[in-house]
């Protein structure tokens, strides 16, 4: 005992420096370990978080009977006796009908990808085989800086100046409406779909376009009839990509839609999203109301929504490049 | 290289030869259209807004019911909430690009399940984050502090500057580990091994020797978060942004103006639309400024950064 105790400060006065240097860190590296990965995990938190909270405030639409009062799944979607397909919360007999503002999504989605997908997807092409080197370290920044602009930005642009080029061209019947939303978010949706689409032009590989052309090929069939169809997974994730960011947006369509829940087919009319009318009442909604539940609601719904949109898109480019081989 | 050389070679003959100028024609213009669409927002906006700009403009409060005065409140309430923001984000952003490079191995699932999650957060509308930040931030962590320590005064249960900034700061998470993880796999793995073979533990490689050559590529990711987060509005709309403040923001439960927002409710909520346009346009121009000079100095960043890094392979 004694001796165990005696010996054991001699070998440590004997011990190098160096071995202490050694010695001490691997605590910390244990301990920097683990508060890394701890910290890594809280992207895998966010996600259950949000899932969560915004899930646990549109419960209740499915379950308080409190909430059923007012509202239910099945007049969340079927026709009021009266009214028809109404979104109107704000009344003496509140309607919640949500299709009109699934509707107004998908009408001004439409009109964005409609614009959005030939001029992204053509640019990205141009990027990936026309243009030169300069070129390329132009557009592309610029691209970037378009994708930096605030959607407010855009938003109020749409509404002081787009919309009164569109109603003079196309005597639109509202001056906000689904094709001035649409064409604004393009602007936004642009960047999303060149950015995806030319990175899936980037990964088919050099001998695919080497072989078409020893073939006999021009460019443009090297390029419609090999490039194109190689990297047409890539381009289909960057559109489901785009929709997701389309339908997700908030700032323009609330500024450019004009905010009238109409439930017709008219692009000329103004129109209302799920992700606008969120942004406008939420701020006035009584806290618990079933107002209050069906917007989470609507937010659970959107979410979803983009979450399979997303994992979509990741399957669709994660098979593509194991096709390509991966490389360049 | 060979590819190019080989089309430089063949040129095209006859009928194709039109279908080949045709669509370089077609795709050029796509490309055209859209940088007019950049050159004619940002135009529009200087043309309309650079007369609204004075000292006065960058300086004072909004006065008159905000159809005259300045938008300072509202600068410096969005310095504020992005400076909060990147205390949450960058650190959380770094290190979990970190962990993806460096200690996780390729085929972690736990690994894999971040990336998929970090994928995901990037995609989930900004409006769902509004919603989160007043489900979870407010009405339970906010409410839950009150509770405890202010004997549930509405103390930090309400819309904070706090709040709206770790509401951003999931938000721009992606952005910071995206940028991060890209410097990180930039450096050569020669110099993870040389380091390790000179006897530097794990730790001392990634602070010492891995760190500091992505640093670019960290700014890049925490400017780009910072522009991001200056532009967002739907996620602060509901958990701290405010319509009016006559006083700026001094406690991290005060509440705080903001340049989108102000444009926000400018645009919507004016009552004399004609008289508050100047101003406007003026917040709209600041606001582009500012996230345009903050996306300049990233991509510089990052292209300088990448060029050093490919220099040195």
């Amino acid at each position: 005992m004694t001796q165990l105790v005696a010996t054991v400060p001699a070998t440590e006065k004997s011990s190098l420096p160096s071995h202490r240097l050694v010695r001490r860190p691997r605590i910390l590296e244990a301990i920097a370990e683990t508060a890394i990965k701890a910290v890594a995990l809280l992207s895998i938190l966010s996600v259950l978080l949000i899932l969560f909270f915004v899930g646990k405030e549109a419960l209740p639409v499915l379950t308080s009977a409190e909430v059923h009062k007012e509202v239910t799944v099945r007049t969340l979607f079927a026709a009021h006796a009266e009214a028809g397909y109404m979104w109107q919360p704000v009344s003496d007999e509140p309607k919640y009908n949500i299709l009109p503002l699934f509707l107004g999504t998908l009408k001004v989605t439409f009109v964005a990808l409609l614009v959005a997908v030939p001029l992204g997807v053509s640019a990205a092409l141009y990027v990936s085989e026309f243009a030169g080197r300069r070129t390329k370290e132009i557009i592309k920044p610029a691209i970037e800086l378009l994708a930096g602009v605030p959607s407010v930005v855009i938003g109020f642009f749409a509404l002081v100046v787009l919309a009164s080029w569109v109603q003079r061209v196309f005597g639109t019947e509202h001056r906000l409406n689904s094709i001035v939303a649409g064409v604004a978010l393009a602007v936004a949706v642009v960047p999303i779909i060149f950015s995806v689409s030319e990175d899936a032009f980037r990964a088919v590989p050099g001998s695919y376009r080497s072989a078409a052309l020893a073939l006999g090929s021009t460019r443009s069939q090297v390029m419609l009839k090999v490039v194109v169809p190689a990297a047409a997974p890539g381009i289909a994730a960057s559109i489901v990509l785009g929709f997701g960011r389309a339908i997700g947006e908030t700032m323009i369509v609330v500024l450019a839609t004009g905010n009238a829940a109409i439930f017709d087919g008219s692009f000329e009319r103004s129109t209302r999203t799920v992700t606008a009318t969120i942004a406008q009442e939420l701020g006035e909604v009584v806290v618990g109301s079933a107002h209050y539940h069906v917007l989470f609601a609507l937010g659970a719904l959107l979410f979803l929504s983009t979450l399979t949109v997303n994992l979509g898109a990741e399957r669709i480019v994660g098979r593509m490049r194991r096709r390509l081989g991966g490389g360049t | 290289m060979t590819a190019v050389a080989l089309k430089r070679s063949l040129g095209p003959r006859g009928r194709s030869h039109v279908a080949d100028r045709l669509l370089a024609t077609m795709t050029t213009a796509a490309a055209a259209i859209i940088l007019a669409m950049l050159a004619v927002i940002v135009g529009n906006v200087v043309i309309g807004g650079a007369s609204v700009i004075s000292w006065e403009f960058i300086s004072a409060a909004p006065r008159d019911g905000m159809t005259a005065g300045g938008v300072f409140p509202a600068i410096f309430g969005t310095v504020a909430l992005t400076l909060l923001m990147t205390i949450g984000a960058v650190p959380a952003g770094v290190a979990t690009a970190i962990y993806l490079t460096e200690y996780a191995s390729p085929r972690s699932r736990i690994a894999r399940l971040i990336r998929v999650c970090i994928a995901n957060l990037a995609g989930v509308p900004s409006i769902v984050f509004g919603l989160f930040g007043l489900g979870f931030f407010i009405s339970t962590v906010g409410k839950q502090i009150d509770a405890v320590a202010y004997n549930g005064q509405v103390t930090y249960g309400k819309p904070s500057l706090i709040w709206a900034s770790l509401t951003l700061a999931i938000l721009t998470l992606p952005v910071v580990v995206v940028a991060t993880e890209e410097a990180l796999r930039a450096v050569p793995r020669e110099m993870r091994e040389a380091s390790l073979a000179l006897g530097a533990t794990k730790l001392q490689t990634i602070v010492k020797v891995v760190l500091p050559q992505a640093t670019g590529g960290i700014m890049t990711g925490g400017i780009l978060a910072v522009s991001r987060g200056a532009g967002e509005v739907a996620p602060i709309m509901f958990t701290g942004a405010a319509y009016f403040l006559p006083f700026l923001p001094t406690y991290p439960n005060d509440q705080f103006m903001n340049l989108g927002y102000h444009t926000y409710v400018l645009a919507t909520q004016s009552p004399d639309v004609d008289r508050t346009k100047p101003i406007l346009y003026g917040t709209v121009l600041v606001l582009l400024v500012l996230t345009f000079m903050l996306n300049l100095v990233a991509i510089t960043i990052r292209a300088r950064s990448r060029r050093r890094l490919a220099a040195n392979a």
